[in-house]
């Protein structure tokens, strides 16, 4: 308990020093840019400029033109309107959020329950963290195509399973409302390991003592979860959070080999989209749509990276 | 969006193809005969899958045999967007093989010939080609294009036993479709087939529906390219989309049309499992290939419309062989000389030993062979009565990319015809915009 009320103040205290630090810093700047001969930069600046500035100026510009690769012409925003107006991008901006709350939420539920899980005195842990990590490792293409062959709506191995219970099984990734579900709940198998092995690492730095005290006070196992485990588990679950919910913002791959945005429209997100557009050659719209999805993936996670990491400061 | 099949096993076929090339590559390199010096190398990039590869290898074995000192390299692509992307980038940046394959109709025209190709009016073949498919390969009366297949019909495969046991006629008007379907499904058989799996093959009822539209409404093309005309607002074309949620909502399909694939549909209409599968005919030799049987069984007509006496078929062309302005000096005589044996009685029989015809050759002198399928023997039917209209996108360069997931939607029931149309409407207007078309 001392060291978290001490930590506001310490954080201060730090923050003070740094402060001048940053100043005296500015004033002898011409002392650290001799630190190393401009020759040493050169090769990292050519490649950084080479790779990713020019790419990235070029992408901006390229969404305001129509381009067809083999001549563009300047038209302004109209991309950027004709993206907006895209019947399929709402459809696409709705799943793409349910998408990333959905497989961000299960993410961090089964990922805190496993580490509690893994972390305790069990049988074979060291077998069981790999396996529930194996699944990482694995080509998303590969996943993606090994589900759609098991999700298949009369022969697959699942609803043949189904069947035996004597359950009726959806038309996992035809049926138009379980379609997405159905490509997210993937997701959540493949990814789950990661959370889980960032919560472990959590779960186990936390100072034995705290459930100790808490067991001589007399709290039970619930009570410990309850009040030790999940609040000082916190900057794993940011982690995992921001992680999962880029992730989920920006997945496509799965999407694309599962349902390939379909039946119609039904399972698009913004990704798949943005690469319909790309596919039928209209380079300058796909890279409008491009920059859109830059722009909302900063969005969302800039200012919930704040957020989360102020809660942190402020327990 | 194109129509091509698609196969899963094509890569292992093209790196097997690449190794073999490579082999050969080698060793007639390592001999070091004096030939060699004389012999010019032209690189032919084709698009992997079973409809184009053994093609483009067959008419490159055929002509190197009867031009000994040209040697004809295959090169792969693979196909679909992705293969335009591929072909567009080659283009753009002149590292293009020598002579290529690639669409004709409005894709062609989206890889500004003018600007990447070398024309071919001026040769003598030029001359040969039939009026179906020599404005698919032209910008302003200038050709480009030498046709590398048959022409195909969009409409309707039907298994002729099924219609035998039930005692059906083919038919000629809408009601008399419907009206066969309802018999076919009261003996049990599934009377549509649609395979949403594979996305592309959605489009036939649309699509393959030009030839009506234009019988109800002349000119249409032109006044659709101008923006004068639209799907959502035109009656005679809204009845492509009205047709597929039709067969839909009176329980036509096959049971799991939703995730069945196109190979399953090959099998199911050749089987007899199903009577009616909307294709192009391009998939014939295909069904035989899966079920050798149905040989015989096989038939096809066109997609019914309105009015019997304006029964006729919407026609597509096939691919054509092009060269790049980036060929040059001696290369590019030789591929002259290539697109002259394609475009040749010779190079139809290439064409013919590499994959059975879908329909009649463009090239004035080729003939179909005499043992063809009897659905092909139907589709070439429709030509003889001049009962053929090019499917839309070979009068319009106006093509949205969405309509397979739309008329997906549409076939499965989870959108209304109507505003199908409607939303069809607004994916040609993006495209035309995005090619920026004059009136859009």
């Amino acid at each position: 308990m001392t060291t978290t009320l001490g930590a506001p103040e310490n954080r201060r205290a730090r923050k003070q020093p740094t402060r001048t630090s940053r100043g005296r810093t500015r004033a002898g700047s011409a002392a650290i840019k001799g630190a190393y001969p401009f020759g040493f930069y050169l090769p990292a600046g050519v490649v950084y400029v080479t790779l990713f500035l020019v790419p990235t100026l070029a992408a901006f510009f390229f969404s305001l033109t129509r381009w067809t690769l083999f001549d563009y012409e300047f038209i302004g925003l109209d991309n950027f309107e004709q993206f907006l107006r895209e019947a399929a991008l709402l459809k696409g901006l709705t799943n793409t959020l349910i998408y990333a709350v959905v497989t961000s939420g299960m993410k961090v539920v089964l990922g805190l329950l496993l580490a509690v899980l893994l972390t305790s005195q069990i049988i074979g842990r060291g077998f069981l963290r790999s396996l529930v990590f194996f699944p990482v490792l694995v080509s998303t293409i590969g996943v993606g195509i090994t589900f759609t062959a098991l999700m298949h709506p009369s022969e697959g191995l699942i609803n043949s399973s189904l069947s035996v219970l004597g359950v009726d099984g959806p038309a996992w990734l035809t049926d138009p409302t379980w379609a997405l579900l159905s490509v997210a709940l993937v997701d959540v198998w493949k990814g789950v390991g990661l959370a889980t092995v960032i919560y472990i690492a959590g779960v186990v730095s936390i100072p034995r003592e705290y459930y100790e005290a808490a067991e001589v006070d007399g709290a039970g196992p619930l009570a410990q979860f309850r009040n030790i485990t999940l609040p000082l588990a916190r900057p794993a679950t940011v982690t995992v959070i921001i992680l999962s919910l880029i992730g989920g913002l920006r997945t496509f791959d799965l999407i694309w080999t599962m349902t390939g945005g379909g039946p119609g429209f039904t399972s698009d997100v913004i990704a798949s989209v943005i690469y319909k557009q790309y596919q039928a050659g209209f380079y300058g719209l796909s890279t409008a749509g491009n920059v859109v999805l830059f722009l909302l993936v900063s969005a969302i996670v800039v200012p919930l990276f704040w957020f989360l990491n102020r809660k942190e400061a402020e327990l | 969006m194109r129509f091509g099949i698609t196969a899963r096993r094509s890569p292992a076929i093209a790196t097997l193809m690449a190794l073999s090339i490579s082999l050969t590559a080698c060793s007639s390199g390592s001999l070091g005969s004096s030939d060699d010096k004389k012999k010019l190398t032209l690189d032919f990039l084709v698009p992997t899958g079973p409809d184009s590869l053994p093609v483009g290898e067959r008419l490159a074995k055929d002509f190197s045999a009867s031009h000994p000192d040209i040697k004809v390299d295959v090169e792969t692509r693979p196909g679909g967007g992705e293969g335009d992307n591929v072909v567009k980038t080659r283009l753009a940046t002149g590292e293009m093989a020598d002579v290529f394959l690639y669409n004709t109709g409005s894709l062609f025209q989206a890889i500004d010939p003018k600007k990447n190709l070398v024309p071919m009016t001026d040769e003598k073949w030029a001359g040969d080609l039939d009026d179906l498919f020599r404005p698919t390969a032209s910008v302003n009366d200038q050709v480009y294009g030498a046709p590398a297949g048959s022409n195909m019909g969009g409409g309707v495969l039907y298994n002729r036993k099924v219609y035998a046991d039930l005692d059906l006629e083919v038919p000629k008007t809408w009601d008399e479709f419907m009206a066969n379907n309802a018999k076919i499904k009261d003996s049990g058989i599934a009377p549509v087939i649609q395979t949403y799996q594979e996305t592309w093959t959605s489009q036939l009822f649309v699509l393959g529906d030009y030839h009506n539209v234009a019988a109800a409404e002349p000119g249409f093309a032109k006044k659709y390219t101008a923006n004068d005309v639209k799907y959502a607002t035109s009656p005679a074309a809204r009845r492509g989309f009205e047709r597929l949620q039709d067969v839909h909502d009176s329980g036509y399909l096959n049971k799991g049309f939703a995730s069945a694939t196109y190979e399953q549909g090959l099998s199911m209409i050749g089987k007899g499992e199903g009577a009616h599968y909307p294709m192009l005919t391009n998939s014939i030799s295909p069904v035989i290939e899966a079920v050798p049987a149905a040989k015989d069984d096989m038939g096809f007509f066109a997609l019914p419309g309105e009015d019997a006496a304006k029964n006729g078929l919407t026609a597509w062309a096939p691919a054509a062989a092009y060269v790049p302005k980036s060929t040059e000096g001696e290369k590019l005589k030789a591929a002259k000389e290539f697109l002259a044996f394609i475009a040749s009685p010779d190079g139809c029989k290439s064409l013919t030993k590499a994959q059975p015809p879908s329909g009649p050759y463009s090239v004035k002198g080729c003939e179909l062979p005499a043992d063809a399928p009897q659905a092909v023997k139907d589709t070439q039917r429709y030509f003889d009565d001049d009962a053929v209209t090019p499917a839309l996108e070979f009068l319009s360069p106006v093509k949205g990319p969405a309509l397979e997931q739309i008329c997906i939607e549409v076939g499965s029931g989870i959108r209304s015809a109507p505003k199908g149309a409607q939303l069809y409407d607004k994916d040609v207007a993006k495209q035309a915009k995005q090619l920026g078309l004059k009136g859009w």
